[in-house]
């Protein structure tokens, strides 16, 4: 009790100092922790993202972009998979696949991508257990006799353009929305909105897959193609392994004009991987704003001891052991780092906030702000631990004060 | 005040006695110069005292010694049969904190506390911190109503109350006071003095106190010059 109402008046004495050093320890704590927990849920929440497809295909180019340009709904098109292909894959391939969902993109409402699609895509799972789900409306109408000028809006489509059912829109052609831009003719009406899934579906306008590919302005002699083809593979775990390594030996070594991505997480796992630099940046970055807050809180303590000398005469005469005033000085400094480490926290949560806005409006990827993680605990620790550790320094000097010199006056 | 919870010495054996007492100090080119040079000196259990030393003669490293505060060149203080002189460092803290209670002129209380935290401060380092007693300490020298004041929102006479009541904390079997009103002006002096006597009676405190004011001194049945005991100090004086 004794120690910690020492530490507390001296903490208090030293207001400004102690506050300004915990709250330098606090950003490198905060930072250290949100490095960590967003580039691990930010992996995570990436590679979720199948909507529950197991693989792709799409025309040959980048697997990254087909990736990116099917799943994640970004990036400009690789191009298109002529009709034909995609009817010889529909076929051919039949007995791979469990199911197989052609998407279409080439415009955009607002700068939210219109997806032309088939209803299967709403009856795979877009996260492991949950379906889509319609919050209010319809489905739109499409089927082998008609389809209907007709759309369903991701949740986040809703709320940001405030579109609402039965209102109606034109599509803009392309990917992305210029001020200016003539829409096509074409007229939309919104018929359901979908509950939120946390994934890049919330930012997207589905119609049916014959309206993007027959729109007012494009060219109907690509009418039948389509930009990937989404394959759920059949539900056979031996197989399966097999089947992906015919599909990628069928379309990537031996033809030209097609890719295969057998599995997307591997793709997000390279995308990461390249980026795995700048990760490592930052990593350092906040290695380096800890240790110089730690430098920061011995460098405070330190100038202080020349003006607590005295102080520390005084509680030596009143009986307190070297081992006391040292351990003053320790606890001390490893409170003030335990007091940056509780701010750490704050600046976490706001760092978390604002890469899980950033994510869930740009990309439409949620990270979870409660989700507990090992470095939550090992950072704050460390660092109090850093905070000890520099505060030996100004304790030995406390420990070595002359309490006779120290006690004035002399006679 | 509480009974004091270490055993008395019975009172026909001193509670403090100091046997050859020696100390110096090297001078600035290097040669050492005794300040402290006492052959014999005791003090009964409860008795009061004090020591008439003019500035130099080595009064504050008289009681610093008694204290442990200062460990001596040579020779023995024996509190209650224990020899501080020969005690270590930390031995030295405990006797000093469970036994001994310091007035200091300047008073030397902790800025940056309140009057109740400086008294429990006084208390703390022998494992007895309570606030109710330290509570009443201050009640004693009349700061009740200034328990929550800082030394530096105080006059200097409530200073030296607080002082004195830190001073008891501890329940001491012995107090020592280096010149504890010099730095007041008569009225105050007078009225500090008389609290430190009465408050050492109280609880049965020994006191050994040093000051060159002749008033001060005049108030004790037992005054001793320094140049008496210290043998050195004789040498400075001269």
């Amino acid at each position: 009790m004794t120690l910690w109402m020492i530490i507390r008046n001296s903490l208090r004495q030293h207001a400004l100092s102690t506050g300004i050093t915990a709250v330098s320890i606090g950003l490198g704590c905060g930072l250290l922790m949100a490095v960590w927990v967003v580039n691990f849920q930010t992996q995570r929440a990436f590679k979720n993202v199948t909507g529950g497809f197991d693989a792709i295909l799409g025309p040959r180019g980048s697997q990254l972009q087909l990736v990116l340009n099917s799943l994640f709904h970004m990036d400009s098109s690789p191009g298109l998979i002529k009709a034909e292909d995609y009817q010889t894959f529909r076929k051919r391939d039949q007995r791979y696949y469990e199911r197989a969902v052609p998407i279409a993109v080439g415009d955009n409402y607002k700068g939210y991508r219109i997806v032309g699609t088939t209803h299967d895509l709403f009856e795979a799972e877009h996260s492991p257990g949950q379906k889509y789900e319609l919050l209010m409306g319809e489905q739109f109408i499409q089927n082998e006799k008609q389809w209907n000028k007709e759309a369903v809006i991701g949740a986040t489509v809703a709320v940001r353009l405030n579109l609402n059912i039965n209102e109606t829109f034109h599509p803009y052609h392309g990917l992305n929305f210029a001020k200016g831009q003539v829409p096509h003719k074409d007229k939309y009406k919104v018929v359901g909105i979908l509950k939120p899934t946390g994934t890049p579906a919330d930012r997207v306008i589905w119609i049916p897959i014959e309206g993007l590919q027959q729109m007012d302005g494009h060219d109907p002699r690509f009418a039948g193609d389509v930009s990937a083809v989404l394959i759920q593979m059949k539900d056979d775990p031996t197989a399966r392994g097999f089947d992906m390594y015919r599909l990628d030996s069928i379309y990537n070594k031996n033809t030209d004009h097609l890719t295969y991505v057998k599995s997307t997480e591997d793709v997000v796992a390279r995308l990461f991987a390249q980026f795995a630099w700048a990760e490592t940046v930052l990593r350092w970055v906040a290695y380096l704003v800890a240790v110089v807050a730690a430098a920061g809180v011995l460098a405070s303590i330190y100038n202080s001891m020349n003006e607590r000398r005295r102080e520390f005469a005084i509680l030596r005469a009143l009986g307190a052991g070297r081992g006391t005033v040292f351990s003053v000085i320790v606890l001390e400094s490893a409170t003030i780092a335990a007091l940056g480490a509780l701010i750490g926290f704050g600046v976490y949560a706001l760092i978390l906030m604002a890469a899980e806005n950033t994510l869930r409006t740009e990309i439409g990827v949620t990270l979870n702000l409660t989700e507990p993680h090992v470095v939550m605990a090992i950072v704050p620790l460390s660092l109090i631990t850093l905070g000890a550790l520099v505060g030996i320094v100004p304790a030995a000097k406390a420990y070595n004060t002359d309490v006779a010199k120290n006690l004035i006056p002399q006679s | 005040m509480d009974t004091p919870s270490l055993p008395r010495y019975p009172p026909a054996v001193p509670l403090l006695e100091i046997h050859q007492l020696n100390k110096s100090y090297p001078t600035p080119e290097g040669t050492p110069t005794t300040v402290l040079d006492v052959p014999e000196f005791t003090l009964e259990s409860g008795q009061q005292v004090a020591l008439r030393g003019a500035s130099g003669t080595g009064k504050t490293t008289f009681l610093n010694c008694i204290a442990g505060i200062l460990r001596p060149d040579n020779g023995n203080i024996r509190l209650n049969g224990q020899d501080i002189a020969a005690a270590t460092e930390g031995e030295r803290d405990q006797l000093r904190a469970q036994n001994i209670g310091y007035i200091f002129q300047t008073f030397n209380l902790l800025q940056g506390y309140t009057c109740l935290e400086n008294v429990l401060l006084g208390m703390s380092f022998s494992g007895q911190a309570d606030s109710q007693s330290a509570a009443k300490l201050l009640e004693r020298v009349g700061l009740v109503d200034r328990l929550a004041y800082r030394p530096g929102e105080l006059s200097v006479g409530q200073q030296q109350r607080v002082a004195v009541a830190r001073a008891l904390a501890n329940q001491p079997q012995l107090v020592l006071a280096d010149e504890p009103t010099g730095n007041l002006d008569p009225k105050n002096s007078r009225e500090a003095l008389q609290l430190i006597r009465e408050v050492c009676e109280e609880n049965e405190a020994a006191l050994l106190l040093v000051s060159h004011d002749q008033p001060v001194l005049d108030q004790f049945d037992v005054c001793r010059d320094l140049a008496e005991i210290n043998h050195a100090a004789k040498e400075v004086a001269a």
